[in-house]
């Protein structure tokens, strides 16, 4: 999946001379937490978020507000140079950027101009429509030898009996390198046919298994 | 007490039937009621017939093009393609002769329940036939093909008027219901079920709490895999009582799925028939103590057919016949009967023995997890 179809496209962005003042009343008309700042050309300068304002002017919540720090520059304040991704990059890859970088909000830049951007919110929405959860589905795991063509020797027996599959994700195996956990999302409530074809066929399930499992 | 209940019963429920393989099974609902002949709870006068719903009845829920496509699959005339655009002919809603004749008499016999309790012929009505609650709009789903419950509370909505509340136990999440009410402040549903996290249908977190006007008339009870009925019955006695005390319903519709039961094959919670005594229990003093008894039962989910399902639903009419579960041993009548077709042993009390329940090795955990969630829950009901 492509940054470009998660951005959000209508933007709030304000120029490195407007004042904390009015990055602060931005910030409260549209409820967002970060504010691009933008040269004339619409390049991006710097950023600022609701956390900058509060840290820079730690009076303004107070009763004894100083009306000066209010009216300070945006460039005395912003975070530079600005980390930017591009609209084709894949949101698996910019997911690590979060990650790493404790960031809340990315622009993104086409031919130095300023697109969208994306929130973690929005990345994390993502994740949540890659693991599939948020459609009817039931939810099976497997422990299987990571190997070339396991995935559709297992897939096959979805197949068999006309599962439909709403996600796959595979992991590793705790440290173990000779196997990997399968996670498949499947559109069934009546997963017990497949379950009992996939133990047939000697793969171990880690979910739903009978550690806990009532007496039957 | 003795209450004036209705029964919905016909031997047509035994048409709404996918196959001999397939875990959805009406006679379960003879099961029950032939349990409850045999205990002498059940009389030929407290018995009403289903009857077909109109299309217009259908309508109140579901798309035209979906009711079209259910009667081509009745003949056999629907293409497998269109068929699964519509959720038919899938492993787990498979299509079958009259299926539409058979779905659309489970549904008329939800809307005689309706019937019943409004005009004043009973005060309580109970359609083990129905609560088929994963249908939805345009789409068959989990061995769901016509919603009776929605279509049920449509029908309250439009000729009564009347503000509903309604209570899924089932351990599947009642969606269906749900989405059709997601937005109106004058149905509210709370659906205790097992996390969505591994079991079908996945939804019914606990932030799923409406839109629009109808933000704050949706409760969802997640709870974890093998709970128990200390844990189960905790949440759902805090939740309905206080649900009723901010909601103030003029009718209860409670779905009766018996699927938490520690027996079902195709959940993982850990309930015994405690719970199931104590769920309708509840149900019929809320209805009393909010709605002037105004109660309709519907049935649902429940795999374990022989041992689960007959002792459960029956227990719902005992409460509202007679106000009380019944005990003791089930009738030997009963047991004589059935048990040479019963693939299992039958139960031979009312009750079951706590030992059929293993040792959970996460308990704790997973009754702390449980409150949580109710406290979530409940977050926007202690304001109003
Ligand atoms: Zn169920």
């Amino acid at each position: 999946m492509l940054v470009e179809s998660i951005m959000t496209k209508n933007i709030q962005t304000l120029p490195p001379d407007a004042t904390i003042a009015e990055a602060l009343q931005l910030l409260q008309q549209y409820h967002i937490r970060h504010i691009p700042i933008t040269n004339e050309k619409n390049h991006v300068i710097g950023i600022v978020s609701d956390r900058d304002i509060r840290d820079a002017s730690p009076s303004v919540f107070s009763k004894s507000a100083v009306q000066s720090e209010l009216q300070h520059e945006l460039q005395s304040i912003m975070s530079q140079p600005v980390i930017t991704i591009h609209p084709l990059d894949f949101v698996e890859e910019i997911a690590s950027i979060f990650y790493e970088k404790e960031f809340a909000c990315l622009p993104v830049v086409s031919n130095n101009e300023l697109i969208g951007i994306v929130t973690e919110k929005d990345m994390l929405h993502t994740l949540i429509q890659l693991t599939g959860t948020n459609v009817q589905s039931s939810h099976i795991e497997l422990k299987v030898p990571h190997r070339p063509g396991i995935l559709p020797e297992v897939t096959a027996i979805f197949g068999k009996h006309k599962t439909n599959i709403t996600s796959v994700l595979v992991y590793p195996y705790h440290d173990d390198p000779n196997y990997k956990i399968l996670v498949f999302r499947i559109q069934t409530m009546n997963p017990v046919p497949v379950i009992e074809d996939l133990r047939k066929a000697g793969y171990e399930l880690l979910w739903p298994n009978h550690m806990a499992g009532p007496t039957r | 007490m003795t209450c004036n209940a209705s029964f919905v019963f016909s031997d047509s429920y035994l048409n709404y039937h996918f196959h001999s393989d397939h875990p959805f099974n009406q006679l379960r609902v003879v099961l029950a009621k032939e349990l409850l002949e045999a205990v002498n709870t059940l009389q030929p006068s407290d018995m009403i017939e289903p009857r077909q719903a109109t299309d217009a009845e259908l309508e109140l829920f579901h798309d035209k093009a979906y009711i079209q496509a259910v009667k081509q699959a009745s003949t056999g005339k629907l293409p497998e393609e269109k068929g699964l655009e519509f959720g038919l002919g899938t492993e787990d809603t498979p299509v079958f002769t009259n299926m539409h004749e058979a779905s659309s008499m489970l549904v008329g016999g939800s809307l005689n329940a309706v019937d019943a309790v409004l005009e004043g012929k009973s005060t309580h009505s109970l359609n083990l036939g129905g609560g088929l609650h994963h249908g939805l709009k345009r789409k068959a789903s989990g061995f769901c093909v016509y919603n009776d419950g929605a279509i049920a509370i449509k029908y309250l909505r439009k000729k009564y008027d009347v503000k509903v509340l309604y209570v899924d136990t089932d351990a599947h999440h009642g969606d269906g219901v749900q989405w059709a009410f997601y937005e109106d402040p004058n149905v509210c549903t709370l659906s205790i079920h097992e996390t969505g996290r591994y079991l079908f249908p996945g939804t019914g977190n606990v932030n799923e709490r409406g839109i629009k006007a109808g933000h704050g008339y949706s409760f969802n009870l997640p709870v974890d895999a093998f709970t128990e009925d200390e844990s189960f019955l905790q949440v759902y006695e805090s939740a309905f009582e206080e649900i009723c005390a901010f909601f103030k319903p003029d009718i209860i519709v409670t779905q009766n799925g018996a699927d938490a039961h520690a027996y079902d094959p195709l959940t993982h919670l850990c309930t015994t028939m405690t719970a199931y005594e104590r769920i309708p229990m509840l149900a019929h003093k809320m209805a009393h103590e909010y709605c002037n008894g105004n109660w309709v039962a519907l049935g649902g989910g429940g795999y374990d057919m022989w041992r689960a399902v007959p002792r459960a639903w029956a227990q719902v009419w005992n409460v509202m016949k007679t106000g009380q579960p019944q005990t003791g041993k089930i009738p030997d009548m009963w047991l004589r009967k059935w048990q040479p077709q019963a693939p299992v042993t039958l139960p031979q009390y009312w009750h079951d023995e706590p030992s059929i329940v293993p040792e959970i090795p996460r308990r704790a955990e997973i009754t702390e997890k449980n409150a949580k969630f109710l406290l979530s829950a409940l977050k926007y009901t202690k304001q109003k």
